[in-house]
């Protein structure tokens, strides 16, 4: 060996070589460009209808008003944005066949999806909650302009609710590397993104009743009940509801664990 | 000292077994050609060799281990199966800067790779751009960041040009000379003649031949003999006679075959024979592998 020192090849190196991976690729950027673009433009056109909205709202419905809520519902496309990025962590090594390179230098596969796992959670941890208070800081100043109620970060519940936005979107990201192991496509795994986070919460009154169970903890329906400071008499114990869709994305990860040591790549 | 050793291999798709009991070693400081008709498993055997397939039975280890307990992967084993997985968006320093991390390499072994195999040039281009050639050479250049006691090719000259296939053919000879293992498929025999000391062949997942390069075109394949004499008819009877098969060649020579240039000899000798001429013709590699494989063709086209 010409090396000075003898290399080895732990935690640490794998964990680096994924990061230089995942910041070597334009796609990356552009992702996340894409995330604040479209999830802070959702919030100044949410932001400037709520005058309106204010307008004519009922009693009741004025009752209920959230501010924050207005700001940190900008989750629901960011979602899928997030998404597409804990997709591509995976499918884009399935669909050049990089994965057998990757996997011919770090043969250890818990190890490599472990890795993959933690690092792209990180990014849309840390980018989920800089949108999410970037969406508040945004929002607020927008819809006071307007004479609409607006909430202020040292507000009761205001800090929480911001930050399970962040949460929120990087519980996402851990959901969409897992349908991604689990899909090997990414056309095919997108698919089923969109299908959790978007048909199913539009369709969700069709089912029948018992399946309201799951609701509770379903993405976009129950599991975003903590993105908000008003009490929602259907979610008494809010954040409840997005630990149990944590738990069920970390059902879907482990299987993703599973599949991934056992199958040939 | 062999270096990579596979014992009773099997590997099933569905109903087809795909590699069928197979045993080989792979020895160091030489090139092994790895042969086979289009479908006989060459590709399946070497992933299992390298972890990324598991086999239904059998072994394949490193140095006696299996390729998943090697702590340090790239500094024993470099290998090269799809020149295509490389994913298009990132540069080509990039790409191997990864690869070396993960194995806690030095970034001057990305350097010295790349200029090995004359990439130093486009090291800061995105691979998506790269020709077929310049995509082997990333592969190449991948597989050398740990200097590794053994290099495993998967069809290495696959679609490049003539100079392309010299350079490879002299970087395996290369790096077999440094004492390294070599194992190469391919699927041009002319090109194994000139580049690899032994050959391991296979059809349908099962070994047809473990030998050397140069026992391969001796033993297999009749082969024929030119001789040359004053008296032609006569000798040709004799030869008939003693069971030989004998037809007229080129300038009034004989093409005899059936009996080797040693008896030749011997029957021209007690028949008191001058002969002017008497050479062994050698069976092309080509001819001796489609010898060996004629029973073994998965996908044979029909002649027009
Ligand atoms: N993942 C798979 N699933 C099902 N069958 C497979 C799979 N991989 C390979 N096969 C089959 O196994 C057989 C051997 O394939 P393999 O790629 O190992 O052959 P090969 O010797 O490398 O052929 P070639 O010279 O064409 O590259 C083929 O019949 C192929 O169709
Ligand atoms: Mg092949």
């Amino acid at each position: 060996m010409s090396t000075d020192v003898a290399p080895r090849a732990g935690f640490g190196r794998t964990l680096q070589a994924e990061w230089i991976k995942l910041r070597s690729l334009r796609s990356t950027w552009y992702t996340l460009a894409c995330l604040f673009v479209v999830g802070l433009g959702i919030t100044i056109l949410s932001s400037n209808a709520a005058g309106q909205a204010w307008e004519t709202a009922t009693e009741a419905e004025r009752l209920a008003w959230d501010p924050t809520g207005r700001s940190t519902m900008t989750y629901i496309v960011a979602q899928l944005i997030v998404g597409v990025l804990g997709i591509l962590v995976v499918t884009s090594e399935y669909a050049t066949g990089l994965m057998g390179t990757t996997l011919t230098a770090m043969p250890r596969r818990t190890r490599v999806l472990a890795a993959k796992v933690l690092l792209a959670t990180a990014v849309a941890l840390v980018a989920g909650e800089v949108l999410m208070f970037a969406a508040f800081f945004i929002g607020q100043p927008l819809m006071a302009g307007q004479n609409v109620p607006t909430a202020h970060l040292s507000d009761p519940g205001v800090v929480p609710a911001v930050i399970a936005g962040g949460l929120y979107l990087g519980a996402i990201a851990v959901l969409a590397i897992g349908l991604g192991v689990l899909m090997r496509a990414t056309a095919g795994a997108l698919a089923t993104l969109v299908g959790i986070v978007f048909l199913v919460p539009a369709v969700a009154g069709l089912f029948p009743s018992w399946m309201s169970g799951v609701f509770d903890f379903w993405p976009t329906l129950g599991a975003a009940a903590p993105l908000g400071t008003v009490p929602d008499p259907d979610f008494p114990h809010p954040w409840l509801n997005l630990t149990g869709m944590c738990l069920a994305i970390a059902a879907v990860l482990a299987a993703a664990f599973i599949a991934f040591r056992r199958r040939d790549i | 000292m062999s270096v990579i050793e596979v014992r009773g291999l099997t590997k099933r798709y569905g109903p087809q077994t795909v590699v069928d009991d197979l045993s080989f070693t792979v020895e160091a400081g030489q090139v092994t050609g790895f042969l086979g008709p289009n479908g006989a498993g060459k590709s399946t055997t070497m992933r299992m060799i390298i972890g990324l397939a598991a086999p239904d039975r059998g072994t394949a280890t490193i140095g006696g281990r299996n390729y998943r307990d090697l702590a340090v992967p790239l500094v024993e084993v470099g290998a090269l199966l799809d020149a295509g997985a490389v994913h298009g968006g990132r540069t080509a320093y990039d790409h191997l800067h990864a690869l070396a991390v993960s194995n806690g390499l030095p970034r001057k072994r990305v350097d010295a790779v790349l200029a090995r195999t004359g990439m130093e040039g486009v090291a800061g281009k995105r691979a998506g751009g790269f020709s077929l050639g310049m995509r082997q050479r990333l592969g190449i250049a991948a597989t050398l960041l740990g200097e590794p006691r053994v290099l495993i090719f998967d069809e290495p000259v696959n679609g490049l040009d003539p100079e392309g296939i010299r350079w490879v053919r002299d970087l395996m000879r290369s790096l077999a000379a440094e004492g390294r293992a070599v194992l190469v498929s391919s699927h041009l025999m002319s090109e194994m003649a000139q580049t690899a000391d032994h050959l391991i062949v296979i059809g349908r997942g099962r070994l047809i031949a473990d030998t050397a390069v140069s026992e391969l075109t001796r033993t297999n394949g009749e082969g024929a003999v030119v001789v040359r004499v004053s008296d032609r008819a006569r000798f040709a009877q004799q030869l008939s006679a003693a069971g030989a098969t004998v037809r007229d060649g080129l300038e009034s020579s004989l093409v005899v075959s059936g009996m080797s240039a040693a008896d030749i000899g011997q029957l021209a000798a007690y028949h008191g024979v001058a002969l002017s001429e008497l050479t062994p013709q050698r069976v092309s590699l080509e001819e001796a592998f489609m010898e060996l494989t004629r029973d073994s063709i998965e996908f044979s086209g029909v002649a027009a």
